[in-house]
């Protein structure tokens, strides 16, 4: 089957919170290994750049690394790949999301871009923040953290707003 | 360098898991991403709800157990703010959040890796600007890692049970106006 009810996952991510919290005393989170990696490149490749940001984490005894998170965003690639093979859920040949082609037309150079701009500038609000919709909204706003509480709608009403702005009320046509 | 290899196993488990959830919940495609901040289709916030109601109640059990900590991230109110607003923005063109555009590579699109690739950008300008941003982050109030009973002097447990029954409600009134969509969409 293609698609689950959306409560059925629901459900089954919250009771893999409990499961993470039993089994690793960890939320589920995404972008801190994206932060390690990054800086374990940077440390690598351009060690000045990276110096400061390596002291500061050095003194917090939260030196990058490979970490539990670090596997949890492999197996996230692993788990999706399996579940789409299973049921054939693979993307299509159309390299281009409908709603996307409606604004922007059908060069899937141009939607890359839009990947590629949106992805860093998302990242960055992300790290920023310490955390995205994994990190914050699903496991922090279920901890009650006053973090999360102010970081969930804030993300989601500029979400809102760019989304309205970008395709008009026009675009609920072609989602 | 490197977690010990239990630890990376049990983050490989819960990342195979989680992966499979999001690909079958039919999150890790820009459509649905772009259907909920259009007000179109919730499955998106069916599937991040019903995840807060239940993961709040296991959660705060064991917590109240014994059994695990609470690990949250601190309320600085410039980090949220000026980084949700980021995140947002960035969210609603590139249409897949972090964890459904990993899931969305697994599905072989192309426009997922780009943007993955672009991710991993964007950390690494979080690096390397480390200290110019501090500025920025120390900019407003910091209330720390707090959570809403510290904040407010109330119990956990009437927050978790509260929220839990506000989410089941709010939920069965969302499916009366925007029932299931259990089509797959390209």
């Amino acid at each position: 089957m293609k698609a689950w009810s959306p409560y059925l996952v629901g459900a089954g991510i919250g009771v893999l919170s409990w499961l993470t919290f039993a089994t690793a005393n960890k939320p589920i989170g995404i972008t801190t290994a994206f932060e390690y990696s990054a800086a374990l490149t940077e440390q690598a490749a351009a060690p000045r750049i990276a110096q400061p940001y390596l002291d500061a984490k050095a003194k917090d005894n939260k030196s990058p690394k490979i970490d539990w998170e670090w596997m949890l965003v492999v197996g996230v690639l692993i788990g999706a790949y399996a579940s789409s093979k299973l049921s054939g859920d693979r993307a299509p040949e159309e390299k281009v999301p409908p709603l996307w082609r409606s604004r922007f037309g059908d060069s899937p150079r141009v939607r890359y871009v839009g990947a590629f701009v949106g992805g860093l500038v998302m990242m960055l609000g992300a790290r920023i923040a310490q955390g995205c919709t994994s990190g914050h909204a699903i496991s922090g706003v279920l901890q009650l953290a006053l973090a999360s509480w102010i970081f969930a709608p804030v993300m989601g009403i500029a979400g809102m707003a760019v989304a309205f702005l970008i395709y008009g009320k026009e675009g609920r046509s072609h989602v | 360098m490197f977690d010990e290899p239990l630890k990376l196993v049990l983050g490989l488990v819960t990342g195979i898991v989680f992966g499979f959830l999001l690909q079958k919940g039919q999150v890790a495609k820009f459509q649905k991403i772009l259907g909920q901040f259009l007000l179109k289709d919730f499955t998106v916030m069916k599937i991040m709800a019903t995840a807060i109601a239940v993961g709040t109640i296991g959660v705060h059990a064991l917590v109240a157990m014994g059994a695990a900590e609470i690990h949250i991230q601190t309320a600085s109110l410039a980090r949220v703010i000026v980084g949700g607003v980021l995140f947002g923005v960035g969210l609603a063109i590139f249409g897949l959040c972090p964890g459904t555009s990993v899931a969305a590579c697994g599905e072989g699109r192309r426009d997922a890796m780009i943007g993955v690739l672009g991710m991993f950008v964007g950390a690494g300008i979080y690096v390397a600007a480390f200290s110019a941003l501090q500025p920025i982050i120390k900019s407003m109030a910091d209330f720390g890692k707090v959570t809403l009973p510290q904040f407010t002097g109330t119990p956990p447990w009437l927050w978790a049970g509260g929220l839990a029954v506000v989410i089941a409600i709010a939920l069965a009134i969302l499916e009366r106006v925007h029932p299931k969509q259990l089509d797959a969409e390209p």
